[in-house]
């Protein structure tokens, strides 16, 4: 697995305790089950913690500009449609600033897997409240509790068109890594919510503890799918659903693009 | 079964999620907080610590028998 590392540059920067790494491990993990090729898997990433993923990452990657991971991942799926194209981004990354390009990614329904890093605060920049930090939650930006109600991206993404959405967390990384593997295998857009600990600009913020408390918290919280189902709304508040919340087959953007060029290209004959 | 840990220290910032989540309470804690692999015997080859590790910094490597 550490083939896949550009070793010289460990350790990484993410914090003492950080989910990013798990994550990361997880990911890595699962194109090593996959056994796919090294030089045909790309992953691009914006800007924050974990979309520092990238420079660690032995495959091609693109570093690119906050928000805006899946319009360069868009466009290089579309220019060299045999790359595996990977993106991996943070909450705030991929659900505020970068949220509408999330749900056309998702709608397209362009082979694209993407991973969400969810700390539920902005990072990098010490812990500014994102779109996925809980109601009365403490950021910077929310001294007195945080006065919006997040997102539940899984479910976004699902309504806007993904074709596989998976949820899962840090503590269940077996889970994660399985899940990964199969939004990789499916042919169209994937996403897989990764709730990870920012033990440093949330928990400490949050009072929750170190890191292993943090585990412990969604060890404690998490709830299967099936088990979700036979549960009332309020016995979930305060639950993280895991598991494969949707998995359809529909027509993927290259192939239905394939097609316009296919029939742009004989009306240009006759 | 025979499991092997290689832990790395330069890599290790000492979070000690190895150390609290080891099924079968492999580690000790040093005193900056990093795990001593003091019962190897005891490991059963779950592997869940370099899972969990986030800085790639615990590898765990299971021979079984016959192999």
């Amino acid at each position: 697995m550490k083939r896949y590392l550009r070793q010289q540059y460990m350790p990484h920067i993410w914090c003492p305790g950080c989910g990013n790494g798990i994550v990361l491990g997880a990911l890595l993990r699962a194109i090593s089950r996959l056994g796919w090729d090294q030089d045909r898997i790309a992953v691009v990433s914006g800007i924050g913690c974990s979309s520092r993923a990238t420079g660690y990452l032995d495959f091609d990657t693109l570093h690119t500009t906050h928000g805006r991971a899946l319009a360069f991942a868009t466009g290089l799926k579309l220019a060299r449609p045999e790359l595996k194209v990977i993106v991996v981004g943070g909450d705030g990354d991929l659900a505020a600033i970068g949220g509408n390009h999330l749900i056309h990614a998702a709608r397209r329904n362009i082979d694209i897997t993407t991973i969400c890093v969810n700390n539920r605060i902005y990072g990098m920049t010490s812990g500014q409240a994102s779109p996925l930090t809980p109601k009365g939650r403490l950021a910077t930006t929310a001294p007195y509790g945080n006065v919006d109600r997040p997102f539940d991206l899984c479910q976004l993404v699902q309504a806007a068109g993904a074709t596989y959405v998976a949820r899962s967390t840090t503590y269940h990384v077996r889970q994660l890594c399985n899940l990964i593997a199969e939004a990789l295998e499916n042919r169209g857009f994937s996403f897989v919510e990764a709730v990870a600990q920012c033990p440093v600009y949330y928990g400490r913020r949050n009072r929750l503890g170190t890191a292993v408390d943090m585990l412990k918290y969604y060890r404690d919280h998490a709830v299967t799918v099936r088990a979700a189902q036979s549960m009332q709304p309020e016995q979930l508040a305060d639950k993280i659903i895991i598991g494969r919340l949707h998995h359809v087959v529909e027509p993927d953007y290259e192939s239905e693009y394939a097609r316009v060029m296919e029939e742009a290209r004989r009306r240009a004959d006759r | 079964m025979r499991a092997r840990i290689e832990f790395n220290p330069r890599w290790c910032k000492a979070c000690g999620i190895c150390i609290a989540f080891c099924p079968a309470s492999v580690f000790d804690t040093d005193q900056d907080g990093r795990p001593i692999v003091a019962r190897p015997e005891a490991c059963t080859g779950c592997q869940l610590c370099e899972l969990r590790c986030p800085d790639f910094a615990i590898a765990v490597e299971v021979e079984r028998e016959g192999e």
